[in-house]
């Protein structure tokens, strides 16, 4: 054989697989950058033959139009980029000593050395936020700011349907597929009226419905459903008080993040002494007694960081506190329980693909039906879920744009009304455009790492 | 849906090569249909009747210039305000009738000529009756619906700032769905052009609840828009709509138009119904075509009647679009 491929180095690079292969992929990316290059002289010499502007300059003029649902955007300021520095360098810190722990002995670093690297890691950073607490700046979007803000400000509406959406889809999905596989008939049928239905009617139609039809039963502001003050619901949404940030808040929160860090420590130190020596540690109340007692102790010291703001009927509508707009709750309603029924499926079918003999044999080893699930099911299914799951995530990332139809007043929407007052078409299809790709791949991008986790390792 | 629709239009503005700039008369011709754009439903301006034909304000001036080039069909593309300029720009459509109002960056930045103003509006606002409100300026904190992509939003904003007073919008991309959300009760005020309330309010569940406000916020010119470059096409356009409006001056009517061109004495009549000179073989159409816009539409005053006027359900006084002779501002140049 190797006799006769020897003169195959002779062979011109036209005949050779690879040279062929090469030549048509060069051919290809060619091809792509003529089109990209063509496609883009032509629009612009399309817009200056017909008199119409273009560039993104327009993006600094002011809006001069109102959205009616503002989320503070925090600004990258000089205090902000500091923490972000610090976090950085408390983790890279922490990662050093570990790993020199770990260089040292194949023990897993003890509780001691554990406390340093957290104290790093999440003190460092809480350092600076306190230095610099006062320049961290939220800006609020207004008539006199910029196109550019009125856009960030659609964005922050449009994460925050897709955040809310996909936790919620996520666990409701997972109760209605939990519900089909019960053994119970009429659970298990109501569920698998649930799938039938809400996968098979368009989403769009969905939205309508829980918008137009649903939520307009409620009462008018006058005739409020109102719960002693603290609740109040009418056709112009939910209200509730919020609370104000007083002097002390920034203790309170760091006292939570703190609390919670601190859960982690005590958790995988419970899972090293089982791992160790096979004595299950209870958890749940040293657990309880950090998330409740430390922040309770920053309340007393911060005397009292935050105050409520109750909602008032002020003129036409209700004043002050905080809530939901009818718009973003027929939305979230919508999205999530459109998806849920895709997630459901997903989930049931993940459930169903772990063989019947790791069921088996876990109750064989005298497990109760909920750690069987928790513990062999659900670790085995995730890796049939995750990937289907990942485009129903980008699925409500996408279905958010919809809501322009239900006056929600998302990215499209916003980018929509920008589009007419500049006129500039080409450039606001482009970052809608832009914009979606960025978000679907930072989706899919956290996806496949979360499924490289629970992936089958294979040895 | 509204998105896709947008980013097709814009994918044709990025796509299309190069159409010729002039020659949309020749186009036009050569089709054998007009390809106007128009509202999906504003009932009064442009709304398909129960025989499923398109009637309306709107429709009348685009049937009036496929009457001027002597097109028998005209194929009406139904826009969103969002979508209607760059339906335009891009060539989808060759004339947009559909109350757009004439701002400058529009003329100047967008590759667009506005024509001739049809209709003098303004913003106004309308309310229920039961809140008791007579002036806009007793809106403070009030909940507006509105449409999303026009001068509305701006304006509404402008007024509420100027008066030191705050709101909350809730923009819908059609006009449908503002009426749905304002007649359930989602918001105390429902705010674009007058005419335009006029139309909603026709369509409400019980229009006599509903109160439009005296205070008029803005000017909004309303007319026919043309792309920028083709100065034969805007010329046709601007001149057919002159003639309407000189028709109604001198009395010149739908029904009476054949017994004027054959025995009117006044020579700007024989003029501009094209009996004498060369007015309308100059722009490019024959002399035939002046018959047949006002046999098509009739003159101005017909037109507003037959839609706006005190007889249809909007109810619409002329106003500012009374003949200028009349205290209007209703006026077509002299045609000589």
């Amino acid at each position: 054989m190797s006799e006769r491929l020897a003169p195959q180095e002779k062979v011109p690079f036209w005949r050779s697989p690879q040279g062929r292969a090469w030549t048509f992929q060069l051919c290809m990316v060619g091809a792509f950058l003529w089109l990209a290059v063509s496609v883009y002289s032509n629009t612009l010499a399309n817009l200056k033959t017909r008199g119409i502007s273009s560039g993104f300059g327009f993006l600094g003029n002011e809006a001069g139009f109102r959205i009616g649902e503002v989320t503070g955007i925090p600004l990258p300021q000089g205090g902000l980029l500091w923490f972000l520095v610090s976090l950085v360098a408390g983790l890279a810190v922490s990662q050093l000593i570990s790993r020199h722990l770990k260089s040292k002995s194949d023990r897993p670093m003890n509780s001691k050395w554990l406390s340093v690297c957290l104290l790093f890691s999440i003190g460092l950073p809480m350092l600076t936020l306190y230095i610099f607490r006062d320049s961290v700046e939220i800006a609020h979007y207004t008539e006199s700011s910029s196109y550019f803000m009125a856009l960030l400000t659609g964005l922050g509406n449009t994460l925050k349907v897709t955040v809310i959406g996909c936790v919620a889809s996520t666990i409701l999905g997972l109760l209605v597929a939990l519900g089909r596989l019960s053994p119970n008939w009429l659970l298990s049928n109501l569920s698998r009226w649930y799938v039938e239905i809400n996968r098979n009617l368009p989403v769009l139609l969905q939205l309508f419905f829980w918008y137009f039809i649903v939520l307009q039963q409620l009462p008018n502001v006058r005739q409020s459903i109102d719960v002693g003050g603290w609740l109040i619901l009418n056709k112009r949404g939910l209200y509730l008080p919020s609370l104000v940030p007083q002097q002390g808040a920034w203790i309170f929160c760091a006292a939570i993040v703190i609390s919670i860090a601190a859960i982690w420590v005590i958790r995988r130190r419970a899972r090293r002494i089982l791992d160790e020596t096979g004595v299950p540690v209870k958890i749940l109340f040293p657990s309880l007694a950090v998330l409740i007692g430390l922040p309770a102790l920053a309340w007393l010291l911060g005397g009292q960081p935050f105050t409520l703001d109750f909602p008032v009927l002020k003129g036409f509508n209700f004043k002050g506190g905080t809530g939901m707009t009818p718009e973003f709750t027929a939305l979230v309603l919508g999205l999530t329980v459109y998806v849920s029924a895709f997630n459901a499926e997903i989930i049931r079918s993940g459930i169903e693909a772990v063989s019947k003999g790791q069921r088996e044999a876990a109750r064989a080893l005298a497990m109760n039906e909920r750690q069987v699930m928790r513990i062999v099911i659900l670790p085995q299914a995730m890796r049939v879920i995750v990937p289907p799951m990942t485009s129903e995530y980008l699925a409500i990332a996408k279905n958010s744009s919809l809501a322009v139809a239900i006056g929600y007043p998302e990215f499209v929407s916003v980018g929509g009304t920008i589009l007419n007052q500049s006129g500039q078409a080409v450039e606001i299809v482009g970052i809608w455009m832009g914009v979606y790709l960025c978000i679907s791949l930072l989706i899919s991008f956290g996806m496949n790492i979360y499924n490289s986790k629970v992936a089958l390792v294979e040895r | 849906m509204a998105f896709f629709r947008t980013y097709f239009i814009c994918l044709l503005i990025v796509a299309m090569a190069s159409i010729a700039q002039a020659g949309t008369l020749e186009n036009v011709k050569k089709d054998g249909f007009l390809k106007a754009g128009t509202h999906i439903e504003n009932p009064g301006f442009s709304a398909l009747d129960s025989n499923g034909k398109r009637i309306g304000f709107d429709v009348d001036f685009i049937r009036a210039v496929a009457a001027a080039v002597d097109v028998p069909e005209v194929k009406y593309t139904p826009l969103t305000s969002k979508e209607r300029l760059p339906a335009l720009q891009s060539g989808e459509i060759d004339l947009l009738s559909r109350t757009t109002t004439h701002t400058m960056s529009r003329d100047v930045k967008l590759g667009l000529d506005f024509t001739v103003t049809t209709l003098y509006d303004g913003q106004g606002m309308m309310v229920r009756k039961e809140l008791g409100i007579t002036d806009a300026k007793d809106l403070d904190g009030a909940t507006v619906c509105l449409q999303t992509g026009s001068t509305t939003e701006l304006n509404i904003s402008d007024f509420f700032r100027k008066n030191g007073m705050s709101f909350t919008p809730v923009v819908f991309d059609k006009q449908p769905d503002v009426r749905k959300a304002y007649d359930t009760g989602r918001c105390d005020v429902h705010t674009t052009d007058v005419s335009g309330l006029a139309a909603q309010r026709s369509l409400m569940e019980k229009p006599g609840d509903h109160v439009i406000l005296s205070e008029v916020i803005s000017k909004e010119p309303l007319g026919p828009v043309v792309r920028h470059g083709d100065n034969q096409w805007s010329d046709i356009v601007r001149w057919t709509i002159w003639l309407t409006m000189a028709a109604e001056e001198k009395g010149i009517t739908q029904a009476n138009v054949d017994k004027m061109y054959a025995k009117s004495k006044d020579p700007e009549v024989q003029r501009m119904l094209g009996k004498t000179g060369t007015l309308w073989t100059d722009l490019g159409l024959d002399k035939g075509a002046p018959v047949r816009i006002i046999k098509s539409v009739g003159n101005y005053g017909e037109i507003f009647d037959r839609n706006l006027g005190p007889k249809t359900p909007l109810r619409m006084e002329r106003g500012l679009n009374q003949q200028w002779n009349k205290g209007g501002l209703i006026y077509a140049p002299p045609f000589r």
